[in-house]
């Protein structure tokens, strides 16, 4: 259709600038993994509701799937591959690991990325803090228990 | 999705001129959580997404002397951390909180929240019983309209193709009343409410209602007053008798439909049962001695 081209559009990912070339109907999703590779986030539902696809915007958790490419310009994007420094893991993502807390690992970005932006904001969470800073990212496999634990030992 | 093209204006004025050059094939969009939605579900084909992020002064909240401003692109997080919203406009702080998940308040509005007109948005039925105006704007002026005659049907609203939602505009309530919502759902996060009701009273001195508000969701296409119990509860004392009498009152204004989250005859019980509850607890918060 007429007027519907591409757009050079400039991201900064984990403190890359990056410079795509897309379409406006890209969502941050689609762009972050099919044009930049990055494939940590990961797509569940791709309509808001299962927080796979979360990131942090300016470090705010927010859904990828539901932001246009377009708009995250001028934004600090953070993904799951710009946690670790070089070689070590980002002490969430350990805490992670030695609690358990990892089964198939889809839900596993987005749920380090919602608990990282929460102990930013707040560094001592209630278990309560907690439950309700993940309330919207859907793990099918570990019960969530050992989510809360592992978050809750990072704020030590 | 299909392909569109996305404008950012960075005025109002150019707003209005883009609006009027693209009419019904431009969609408004503000933080998406609504309009990516129903484009990803193939419900909307405009050509043109005319985004109002960049346009600036459309996100605050203004503590005036007897009004607060609420402007339509201020995010469901922006409210849900203010203390101007915790403390005076109760009933909206407890709609926020529970509205989606923190991924989607730090984005989601409350302009698009109400602009969107279903009768499930969590923040109608405090904005409702809390006296809210909006205040519309287009390139010939601007118009108050009350929150209870904006809505016109599911999705529908008086507002006219060449107007955008500017602000809320609730007058500062008065002291002994509080309000309160409450949303009931099977989860607290991440759903739409099954109903929802919200109360604010004011109350005289000597503990009978001054002015009572009553808001329901889900209840109707769109959220609505329950004027005539309002009107039955004005001057009285809250006894048992007097909210159970309300509840049933409120529940004949209603005319709820059977969905997949709850069906009508449920709904209606529950009307009873939440009004007797929310007006309990805004009568708490009005911290009358
Ligand atoms: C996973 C998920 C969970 C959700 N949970 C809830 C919930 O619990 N409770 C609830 O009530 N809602 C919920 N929603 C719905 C949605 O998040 C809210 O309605 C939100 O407030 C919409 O705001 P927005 O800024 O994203 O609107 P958008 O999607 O940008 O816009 C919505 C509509 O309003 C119009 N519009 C927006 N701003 C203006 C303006 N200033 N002037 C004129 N028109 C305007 C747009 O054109 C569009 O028609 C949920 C959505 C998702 C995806
Ligand atoms: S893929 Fe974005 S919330 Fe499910
Ligand atoms: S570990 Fe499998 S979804 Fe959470």
């Amino acid at each position: 259709m007429k007027g519907m081209k591409k757009e050079l559009i400039t991201l900064r990912v984990n403190n890359e600038d990056y410079e795509i070339f897309t379409y406006p109907n890209k969502t941050l999703l689609e762009v972050l993994r099919e044009d930049l590779m990055l494939t940590g986030t990961k797509e569940g539902c791709s309509e808001g509701a299962c927080g796979t696809c979360t990131v942090l915007m300016d470090g705010k958790p927010i859904r990828s799937c539901l932001m246009l490419a377009v708009e995250a310009q001028g934004k600090d994007i953070t993904t799951i591959e710009g946690l670790s420094e070089d070689d070590e893991l980002h002490p969430i993502q350990k805490n992670f690991i030695e609690q358990g807390a990892i089964q198939c690992g889809f839900c596993t970005p987005g749920m380090i990325l919602t608990a990282k932006a929460l102990l930013d904001e707040n560094p001592r969470p209630t278990e309560d803090d907690i439950k309700v800073a993940i309330s919207g990212n859907v793990c099918r496999c570990t019960g969530y228990a050992k989510i809360v634990k592992a978050i809750k030992e990072s704020s030590k | 999705m299909k392909k569109f093209d996305y404008l950012k204006p960075t005025s109002l004025d150019e707003v209005f001129s883009l609006m009027e050059k693209f009419g019904s094939n431009a969609k408004l969009i503000a933080g998406g959580t609504d309009v990516m939605v129903l484009l990803k579900r193939k419900r909307i084909f405009p050509d043109v997404l005319i985004s109002l992020r960049s346009v600036p002064n459309m996100a605050y909240i203004k503590d005036e002397k007897d009004k607060i401003r609420i402007g339509s692109m201020t995010t469901h997080r922006e409210l849900e951390t203010s203390t101007v919203i915790k403390e005076k406009l109760t009933a909206l702080y407890d709609a926020v909180i529970n509205l989606g998940s923190v991924q989607i308040r730090n984005v989601a509005t409350i302009g698009g929240n109400i602009a969107n007109a279903a009768p499930s948005a969590d923040t109608a039925c405090p904005l409702l019983v809390l006296d809210a105006s909006c205040l519309l704007i287009s390139s010939k002026g601007e118009r108050e309209v009350e929150l209870k005659d904006f809505f016109i049907a599911p999705g529908e609203t008086v507002m006219k193709q060449d107007e955008i939602l500017k602000e809320f505009i609730i007058p500062k309530p008065s002291k002994l009343s509080g309000s309160a919502y409450w949303k009931l759902s099977r989860r607290k996060a991440m759903d739409l409410p099954i109903l929802g009701v919200a109360i604010s009273l004011a109350m005289n001195e000597d503990k009978s209602i001054k002015k009572a508000r009553i808001g329901l969701g889900v209840a109707a296409p769109t959220p609505i007053r329950a004027f005539k119990a309002e009107e039955f509860l004005t001057g009285k004392f809250l006894t048992d008798e007097v909210l159970a009498e309300a509840g049933n009152i409120a529940s004949k204004e209603a005319s709820p439909r059977d969905s997949i989250r709850g069906e009508a005859w449920y709904r209606r019980e529950m009307i009873r049962v939440l009004t007797k509850r929310v007006a309990t607890i805004s009568f708490k918060r009005a911290n009358i001695v």
